[in-house]
C-alpha cells in the first residue's frame, strides 16, 4: 500500500494473500453481464429504435402515465409500510419469547414460497365487497379490492419478508450494552429506541425496503387479481406492458420497459447513496 | 444537578465547578440468583464519599452482578442500596444518575464525540435541558479534561481504544453523576495503554471526587488505583481493606494466593510448633488450630540459611531467569514444591541442597479459614 502511494497512482489491485481475483472478478463481470446486463441492453436497444420523439409520445400518453405512476407510489408506499412493521415484528421475534414463536418466525417467509397468483386471488376473495373482510368494510364505504386500496395490500403482502429477513440478524447482533449506556445516561426506553437503537438499525431498514421497494414494482401475479385493472385508476405498469404486448404493439411495450428500468435504478441508486454515505458516517472515511 | 442548572445559565469558570458532592455509598444485605445458582451471596459493604475502591476477584466471583445492581441495571433478590441515606434501591436506572462505564465503551457509534459526551444531558425533559449552547460546551470542558481536545467531530470508530475509553468516561462524567461505576474500564486495552489510563484515571478522581467503583480482575491495577480493594470469590467479600492491609495481611489462602506470588506448603501444628513433615521449623504458631495447616509467604520475602535452623530444608529444582532476579523451584522431598525469589547473581545451581526460611509468612488451619499473624 505505502508502495503503491509513494508512486503515486492508482493500481489495478493491491497485493494480497486472498486468492483468486482476477479470476473472481473476470467470473463476476461475466455472470452479471449475460445474465443482468445483456438483456436490459436489448431492452434500452429496442427502446432506441423508436427514436427520442417516438419514446416520449407513448411516454406522455395519459394511461402510460397513470399506470407509471401508480406502480411506484404504490411500490413505494407498501415498502414504507412493510420497513414500519416488518421492524415491529423482527423487534418481537428478537426480543421476546412467546409461544408458537419459531412458527410464526417460519411463517413470515410463506409470501416468498407461495406462487404470487394463488396469493392474488386469496386476497381478492378476502377483500371482494362479498368476502369476509371485504364486507365487514364495504358498509364503512371502503372498497379494497378492484381500487389502489387492494394493490398496495398485495404488494405489502409479498414484500413482508425483505424487512424482517434483513433487520433480523442485525438486531440480534445489537449490543446490549448500548442501550443500557443509554439507560445510565437517563434516556427513556423511547429515547433509547429513538435516538440509539433506531440509528443503529437504519442501514438494515433501507436495505430491507429497498429489496422490498424493488420485488414489488415488479409484481405482476399477485396485483391483477385484486386490481379490478381499470385503465387510469388500477391499472399497474407491468400489465399494460402485457397489453400492449397482446396487442402487437412492441415499441409500446418496450418504451414502458425502458422507462420503469430507469424510474427503477435512479431509486436504487439513490438509495444505495444514502446508505453509502451513512457507512461512511459510522467508519473510518 | 442544581449545579448543571446554575452553570448552564451564569457563565463561570471551569475550575470553580461544582462537582456532585460525595456521596456515601452503603450495600446493605444484598443477594442475587441467577436461576438455581447465587451470583451474590449476602452482601454488605459501606463506601464512604469520594473513595475509589475496586472491586477485585477472578470471573464469576459476583463482582459484575454487584456492580451491576448497584447501577440499578440488575435487580437484586433480597437487600437494599443506599446513596447517602436516600433508597435508591426502588429507582429505575434512569432515576439513579449513577456515571457507568462498560469494559466495550458502548460509545453510540452514529453520534460525534461532542453528541457521545452531550447525550445524557440532551435525553433530560424540557424543563431540565440545559440550553444546546450550554450542552455543547459542558461536552467541550469534558473532553478537555479527558484530554481529548479537538476531537470532539469524529466519530467514535476514528478513535483508538484508549480514546474511546476516554470518551466513555466523559460521557459519564457529563450528567453529573452521583456515583460512578467501571466495569472493568481498562479490560479491553493493551498494556501500555492501560498503565496510561491508570494514572489518569486517578488524577481524574482526584480532581472531580466522585465515589468511585470499579470492577478488575487485575490486582496490581487494584493495588496501584485504589483507596480500598474488596477481594471477591464465588459470590462473597473475602477481605476489604486499604491495598496494604490486603497485600500484607490477606485473611485467606485465596486472598494471599490471588494478590501476588505464592508460595505454599502442607504443615501440622501441634503442641506450639509447626511440623514440617514431623520436623519442627522456627516459625511461631501463635493461636492457629491444631492440625493440619496451610503455610503461606511470598517468594521474595525469604532468606537461605544455614541448614539446621529450623528452615524448609529442599532441593533446588530449577532455576528461571524473571527480569532482575530469579526463581529457584525448591522441591521438599515427600512434601510438595514451591518457590523462591533470589538475586540473579546467585551461585546456586540445579541440584543443590538448600535451607529457606520464610521471613513473613501466614498460617492457615486447613480446616476453618481463619489465620494466625506473623
Amino acid at each position: 500500500m505505502t508502495l503503491a502511494a509513494s508512486a503515486g497512482r492508482w493500481r489495478w489491485k493491491e497485493p494480497s494473500v486472498i486468492p483468486g481475483f482476477g479470476l473472481a472478478l473476470g467470473f463476476s463481470l461475466t455472470y452479471l453481464g449475460l445474465i443482468v446486463l445483456l438483456p436490459l441492453a436489448a431492452l434500452l436497444l429496442n427502446a432506441a429504435s423508436l427514436g427520442w420523439s417516438g419514446f416520449w409520445d407513448i411516454m406522455l400518453e395519459p394511461r402510460t402515465l397513470a399506470a407509471l405512476r401508480l406502480s411506484f407510489l404504490a411500490a413505494l408506499f407498501a415498502a414504507s409500510v412493510n420497513a414500519v412493521f416488518g421492524l415491529i415484528i423482527a423487534w418481537a421475534f428478537v426480543r421476546y419469547d412467546f409461544p408458537g414463536r419459531r412458527l410464526f418466525d417460519a411463517l413470515v417467509d410463506l409470501p416468498f414460497a407461495l406462487p404470487t397468483a394463488v396469493a392474488g386471488i386469496a386476497l381478492t376473495a378476502l377483500y371482494a365487497p362479498n368476502g369476509p373482510i371485504g364486507g365487514l368494510l364495504a358498509p364503512l364505504g371502503i372498497k379494497v379490492a378492484y381500487t389502489p386500496l387492494g394493490i398496495v395490500i398485495a404488494l405489502i403482502f409479498i414484500g413482508l419478508p425483505f424487512v424482517v429477513r434483513t433487520v433480523q440478524p442485525v438486531l440480534e447482533d445489537l449490543d446490549k450494552e448500548l442501550e443500557e449506556a443509554a439507560a445510565t445516561l437517563g434516556a427513556s426506553r423511547f429515547r433509547t429506541l429513538r435516538s440509539v437503537i433506531l440509528p443503529a438499525l437504519m442501514p438494515a431498514i433501507l436495505t430491507g425496503f429497498t429489496l422490498a421497494l424493488a420485488r414489488a414494482v415488479g409484481e405482476y401475479g399477485s396485483v391483477i387479481f385484486i386490481a379490478g385493472n381499470i385503465p387510469y385508476v388500477s391499472e399497474i405498469a407491468p400489465l399494460l406492458i402485457t397489453i400492449r404486448l397482446e396487442e402487437f404493439n412492441y415499441a409500446g411495450a418496450t418504451a414502458i420497459g425502458a422507462a420503469m428500468l430507469m424510474i427503477s435504478f435512479s431509486l436504487l441508486l439513490l438509495i444505495h447513496l444514502i446508505q453509502l454515505w451513512q457507512r461512511r458516517r459510522f467508519t473510518h472515511g | 444537578m442544581d449545579a448543571l442548572v446554575r452553570s448552564a445559565n451564569e457563565p463561570r469558570a471551569t475550575e470553580a465547578r461544582g462537582w456532585s458532592d460525595s456521596v456515601d455509598l452503603t450495600i446493605d444485605r444484598v443477594s442475587k440468583t441467577f436461576g438455581a445458582a447465587a451470583a451474590l451471596h449476602e452482601t454488605s459493604l459501606k463506601i464512604e464519599g469520594g473513595e475509589l475502591v475496586a472491586l477485585l476477584g477472578p470471573s464469576g466471583s459476583g463482582k459484575t452482578t454487584l456492580l451491576r445492581i448497584i447501577a440499578g441495571l440488575e435487580f437484586p433478590n433480597t437487600g437494599r442500596i443506599l446513596f447517602d441515606q436516600d433508597d435508591a434501591s426502588a429507582l429505575t436506572v434512569q432515576q439513579r444518575n449513577i456515571g457507568f462505564v462498560f469494559q466495550n465503551y458502548a460509545l453510540f457509534r452514529h453520534m460525534r464525540v461532542l453528541d457521545n459526551i452531550g447525550f445524557g444531558l440532551k435525553v433530560r425533559p424540557f424543563f431540565r435541558r440545559p440550553s444546546a449552547a450550554a450542552i455543547r460546551k459542558r461536552a467541550e470542558e469534558l473532553l478537555e479534561l479527558v484530554q481529548l481536545s479537538g476531537l470532539g467531530r469524529r466519530y467514535p470508530t476514528q478513535l483508538s481504544g484508549g480514546q474511546r475509553q476516554r470518551v466513555a468516561f466523559a460521557r459519564a462524567l457529563a450528567t453529573e453523576p452521583r456515583i460512578l461505576l467501571l466495569d472493568e474500564p481498562f479490560g479491553a486495552l493493551d498494556a501500555k495503554v492501560r498503565k496510561e489510563l491508570r494514572r489518569w484515571l486517578r488524577e481524574i478522581h482526584d480532581t472531580t471526587g466522585h465515589t468511585t467503583l470499579f470492577v478488575t480482575h487485575d490486582q496490581e491495577e487494584a493495588m496501584e488505583l485504589a483507596d480500598r480493594v474488596v477481594v471477591m470469590s464465588q459470590g462473597r467479600i473475602e477481605q476489604a481493606g486499604t491495598p496494604d492491609e490486603i497485600y500484607d495481611a490477606p485473611n485467606s489462602p485465596f486472598v494471599f494466593s490471588f494478590i501476588g506470588e505464592s508460595s505454599v506448603l502442607p504443615v501440622n501444628v501441634k503442641s506450639g510448633e509447626v511440623l514440617l513433615d514431623g520436623v519442627p521449623l522456627a516459625i511461631d504458631p501463635g493461636d492457629t488450630a491444631e492440625g493440619a495447616a496451610s503455610l503461606y509467604f511470598r517468594p521474595h520475602e525469604v532468606e537461605l540459611v544455614e541448614a539446621g535452623t529450623g528452615a524448609i530444608e529442599g532441593i533446588v529444582e530449577s532455576l528461571r531467569r524473571s527480569g532482575r532476579s530469579r526463581f529457584a523451584e525448591i522441591a521438599v522431598p515427600g512434601i510438595g514444591r514451591f518457590e523462591i525469589e533470589i538475586i540473579a547473581e546467585s551461585v546456586l545451581n540445579s541440584g543443590d541442597p538448600v535451607s529457606v526460611l520464610p521471613r513473613r509468612w501466614r498460617l492457615y488451619a486447613d480446616a476453618s479459614r481463619g489465620g494466625a499473624d506473623a
